[in-house]
């Protein structure tokens, strides 16, 4: 059986004769980066001590009333914007009414029938080239606090310093069809996130987390399965592992002549499986209603045109314009634009420096370097100024590409200036024709038997020529010009 | 000499202001009254202490520019007031002590005013009798066993008995106008929007509003001009121009057109009440202003209608009474065991009933037939009246379609306790203003009230009109203080 594809190969999973489809859907939740609640002034810091970020109406404590966050709704119409959705001139908070220990108010606002935001699509950039995913509407809605239940043996503790946090759920059209699209759609939206500046897509932090719905249905079929939805899961490698397992399950009870109930499933990280958490009959009546404590949600047209003129130009058009404007490969651009803060590094670079050499060094040695040091970009050694330098010193000829990656290694160590560790060790390139000769003419009548043997027709010989003179120069010697010489004494 | 208590809460003031009373001497006697009326069981939670502290500090550091300078009031305990025990009539928040101030007592404490205690209401301010109450009846100061009304009840008792100069009530189907009527006082319902509703403990946010009861319709005035501020804290507050409403006091009411509604003429009213009711018309013509007839078809909807919405926002917003966070918490086997018992032990009947209620309403299956037609039905009602007031300037009606009843008659029929608020929820459904004053009595000699209901925002208007009415009716309440011991 196929598990975890590689490549972007059709994802189906094959039992006896018959081949399955695996239909996904998310539903991501996302935290708004904002400094502030949805309905409160309490701060938003993650990792806080616990319930230090907690007002009275986070804790909803007696006549405490929401105040809607206007930052935050902004957030939430630029991240539409980010995924060309339709912006709605009015929006409803409801109440979705439940009682748990890390939900204060017995409800959470969240908006039900009337979104903020509509449909709308994002595309992946997949190996055999884009796919469109459809949004079918992102809301706004408070998060709950966390229950804590390991810290004491008889009590659970509830900690409220996320509790009215913003969320955006942004819910997908059931459009994906891989565990590979899965990753690349996470990946985006997070991408685009992190380019509006609305969600630091953070999953270790929760900041991204996502339920994930799945249903299988034979290769070919028009018609939907019944879908399972798995609450709550908190990173890609968990989402791939978790449909994966859903939808072989899935596949198994049809194969075995039953079928598929529509449950709600949580997936168990340890033992890599979904169970049953509640089925359809047992699922809660949330008893929406309008929130009668805040007035519908009436936009301008003008303050959505504000918001318009102030996005900032996203991954799609970025790469775009890396391809158009640097003549970069679709591929090239695409690991250059996915992340916000690689493409600002290479944009910085590449402007006082090459395009081309900026993209081989930063997709190259860079990204090897931060991958060895476990950093982000934006924590890298070596700052956009002296890689830019590295570069143009490559590029006038100064060193050789060779003496670049010792350079480049010294620079590591705490971003030092590449034209003073070349003016220091003396690694200026030789590139003085006469001198060059000096030292090939002393190679050559050192080795006049090699000569011969060259001569007789052994061309292997003349990288051990090559080399000698590199080796000779203390491989500073400009290869290009070895070669030249080399070549015009040697025929 | 009369007593201090005797004096209304204006004179209070202008008393103050020219040092013939002292904030002491004022504070003092009100206490000294309260503390006499026990037998009332108008307070759950007396400030007395601290109230003469303050009423001290008043002295020694006067402010006579302040609107209620020195002057103690004694507050509904649906008010959170900052160290001041607020349990909202209920065993759930019994010792529930906020760190925080609503905004309207805010206004008052900003104003010069001292709170000398908690009003005594029904749990949750759900009843019309003050008898869900978890601290107990109210006594009406009228007569011995008879209901002060609902479920402002301990403010009508207290204001009626003159434990305190005015009060402060919340109105979410005729709480303020109700025991206004019942007790002989003026109690005014502002426009949805005209009192912030922070910090006041929530029943149904759509329709609840806190507004003044008084002596007297300028005291009213002065009153709701404290009350009444723009609040950003409560997305609901509008920002329109507030009057002020005391110097705009007038009872020249001449060419104002005032609308009758036919069917407010209900049956079983009692002869009193439409006799009253006529008498008010006749004062209007008297003083120039015109009486119109007017339609509004859907009143008979509004009670239905009311006890959709209200139980379905009161079944939300109770929901934060869990034995989590603050307030009574039962002992469970778990968390569910938890929530039930602390739940059941923690809420009365009234309160259950219409959280049940209020649960069946917004439940999947029947939010469309309930809860949504009610809403639509509120819309007409609103329709209603904005179509009437395209003729009229204001509307006359009984507050009330009986005078204060017998404690525990009405205890086992909630439905003839509905009934009471039969003039007074449309008003709240259609976010009007409205003014309940005291026009007579009926033949047993309890008083009964007329309601004079308002534009949005027109509050000016109507306390004019009430002013008009009061200055020509001479209305007395006859009060023996048979509770004193």
């Amino acid at each position: 059986m196929d598990k975890l594809s590689k490549e972007n190969k059709e994802y189906l999973i094959k039992r006896n004769t018959n081949e399955y489809e695996v239909v996904i859907g998310l539903e991501v939740h996302a935290q708004v980066l904002s400094e502030s609640k949805l309905f409160s002034t309490s701060p938003t810091k993650f990792g806080s001590e616990p319930n230090t970020q907690v007002s009275l109406v986070d804790a909803a404590f007696p006549g405490m009333l929401p105040v809607i966050n206007e930052f935050c709704i902004k957030q939430a119409i630029k991240t539409g914007i980010g995924l060309n959705a339709k912006i709605n001139k009015k929006s409803i908070f409801d109440r979705k009414n439940y009682f748990y220990a890390d939900l204060p108010q017995g409800y959470q606002i969240s908006q039900y029938k009337n979104p903020i935001v509509g449909e709308g699509t994002v595309t992946l950039d997949l190996p055999n080239g884009e796919k469109k995913i459809g949004i079918e509407r992102l809301h706004l809605e408070q998060d709950a606090g966390k229950s804590i239940h390991d810290i004491d043996p008889n009590n659970t503790l509830v900690d409220l310093n996320r509790s009215g946090v913003a969320l955006m759920e942004i819910v997908s059209k059931p459009d994906l069809r891989s565990l590979d699209e899965v990753n690349s759609y996470i990946k985006k939206l997070r991408s685009i996130m992190r380019y509006l500046g609305t969600c630091d897509g953070n999953m270790q932090e929760g900041s991204l987390r996502a339920d994930v719905n799945v249903s299988v249905r034979k290769k070919g079929s028009k018609e939907l399965g019944t879908r399972c939805e798995i609450k709550n899961v908190n990173s890609i490698k968990f989402m791939q592992m978790a449909i994966d397992y859903e939808a072989n399950r899935q596949v198994d009870v049809i194969e075995e002549g039953g079928s598929i109930d529509q449950e709600t499933r949580l997936f168990d990280t340890k033992k890599n499986e979904t169970r049953s958490m509640r089925s359809k009959e047992d699922a809660h009546d949330y008893r929406y209603f309008p929130d009668p404590d805040l007035l519908p949600l009436e936009l301008d047209e003008n303050f959505i045109n504000d918001i318009k003129k102030n996005i900032p130009e996203l991954p799609d058009e970025k790469k775009k314009r890396f391809i158009e404007k640097f003549k970069l490969s679709p591929y090239e651009a695409n690991i250059l634009v996915s992340d916000i803060d690689t493409s600002k590094y290479f944009e910085e670079v590449s402007k006082n420096s090459d395009v081309k050499l900026a993209t081989n060094w930063i997709t190259g040695e860079l990204f090897a370097l931060l991958n060895e040091k476990n950093l982000e970009i934006t924590e890298s050694p070596i700052s956009t100024k002296n890689l830019a330098k590295l570069i143009n010193l490559i590029k006038k000829g100064t060193i050789s590409g060779k003496i670049a990656k010792t350079i480049f290694e010294i620079m590591s160590d705490g971003d030092k200036d590449p034209e003073k560790i070349v003016e220091e060790k003396g690694l200026k390139q030789q590139s003085d024709p006469k001198e060059l000769e000096k030292i090939i003419d002393k190679i050559i009548s050192e080795n006049p038997k090699n000569v011969e043997l060259y001569k007789s027709g052994k061309d292997k010989l003349f990288g051990f020529f090559v080399g000698q003179v590199m080796k000779s120069s203390g491989g500073k010697a400009n290869p290009q010009l070895v070669n030249e010489i080399l070549k015009k004494k040697l025929n | 000499m009369s007593n201090i208590s005797d004096f209304k809460l204006f004179e209070l003031v202008e008393k103050i202001k020219k040092k013939d009373l002292s904030s002491k001497e004022v504070t003092n006697a009100f206490i000294e009254r309260s503390k006499k009326s026990k037998k009332l069981n108008s307070y759950i939670t007396e400030n007395f202490e601290d109230a003469l502290i303050k009423a001290k500090q008043f002295d020694e550091k006067p402010d006579f520019n302040k609107k209620l300078p020195g002057i103690p009031l004694a507050v509904k305990d649906l008010f959170c007031t900052k160290n001041i025990r607020t349990t909202a009539g209920s065993k759930i928040l019994e010792n529930f002590i906020p760190t925080y101030e609503s905004t309207v007592t805010e206004n008052i404490l900003n104003e010069g005013g001292i709170i000398i205690g908690k009003l005594n209401c029904d749990e949750f301010a759900m009843g019309s009798s003050n008898e869900t109450s978890f601290f107990g009846n109210v006594q009406n100061p009228i007569s011995e066993n008879l209901v002060p009304g609902g479920s402002s009840g301990g403010s009508s008792s207290a204001l009626a008995a003159k434990l305190t100069p005015a009060t402060i009530g919340t109105d979410t189907g005729g709480s303020i106008r109700q025991p206004a009527s019942f007790t002989g006082t003026v109690g005014l319902k502002p426009t949805y929007g005209s009192c912030s509703r922070y910090g006041i403990v929530a029943f149904a946010s759509s329709l609840d509003q806190a507004g003044p009861m008084t002596q007297n319709v300028k005291d009213c005035a002065l009153m709701l001009e404290v009350m009444s501020s723009y609040d950003d804290k409560d997305s609901t507050s509008v920002d329109f121009k507030r009057g002020p409403y005391l110097k705009d006091l007038n009872e020249n009411i001449k060419g104002k057109k005032i609308g009758i509604p036919k069917q407010y003429r209900v049956d079983g009213m009692p002869k009193e009440i439409d006799e009253l009711w006529t008498k008010g018309m006749k004062i209007i013509e008297d003083n120039g202003g015109e009486i119109v007839e007017i339609n509004l078809p859907n009143t008979n909807y509004a009670l239905p209608t009311y006890y959709i919405v209200a139980p379905a926002e009161a079944s939300s917003n109770l929901a934060r009474y869990d034995g989590v966070k603050y307030g009574f918490r039962s002992k469970g086997e778990n968390l569910i065991d938890m929530y039930e018992k602390t739940r059941s032990e923690g809420f009365g009947d009234e309160v259950k009933r219409r959280i049940m209620i209020g649960t069946y309403v917004l439940s999947s299956g029947y939010y469309d037939a309930y809860y949504l037609k009610a809403q639509k039905v509120r819309r007409l009602i609103k329709n209603d009246f904005d179509e009437a007031y395209k003729k009229v300037d204001a509307i006359l009606t009984p507050s009330t379609p009986s005078s204060a009843f017998k404690i525990g008659e009405k205890t086992n029929d909630p439905v003839s306790m509905y009934l009471n608020d039969i003039f007074t929820v449309p008003i709240n459904l259609a976010g009007l203003p409205a003014i309940s004053i005291p026009a007579g009595h009926d033949k047993a000699g309890y008083p009964l009230g007329l309601q004079v209901i308002g534009k949005a925002f027109d509050e000016q208007n109507i306390l004019n009109i009430a002013y008009s009415i009061e200055k020509n009716i001479n209305f007395k309440n006859n009060i023996n203080d048979w509770w004193i011991n």
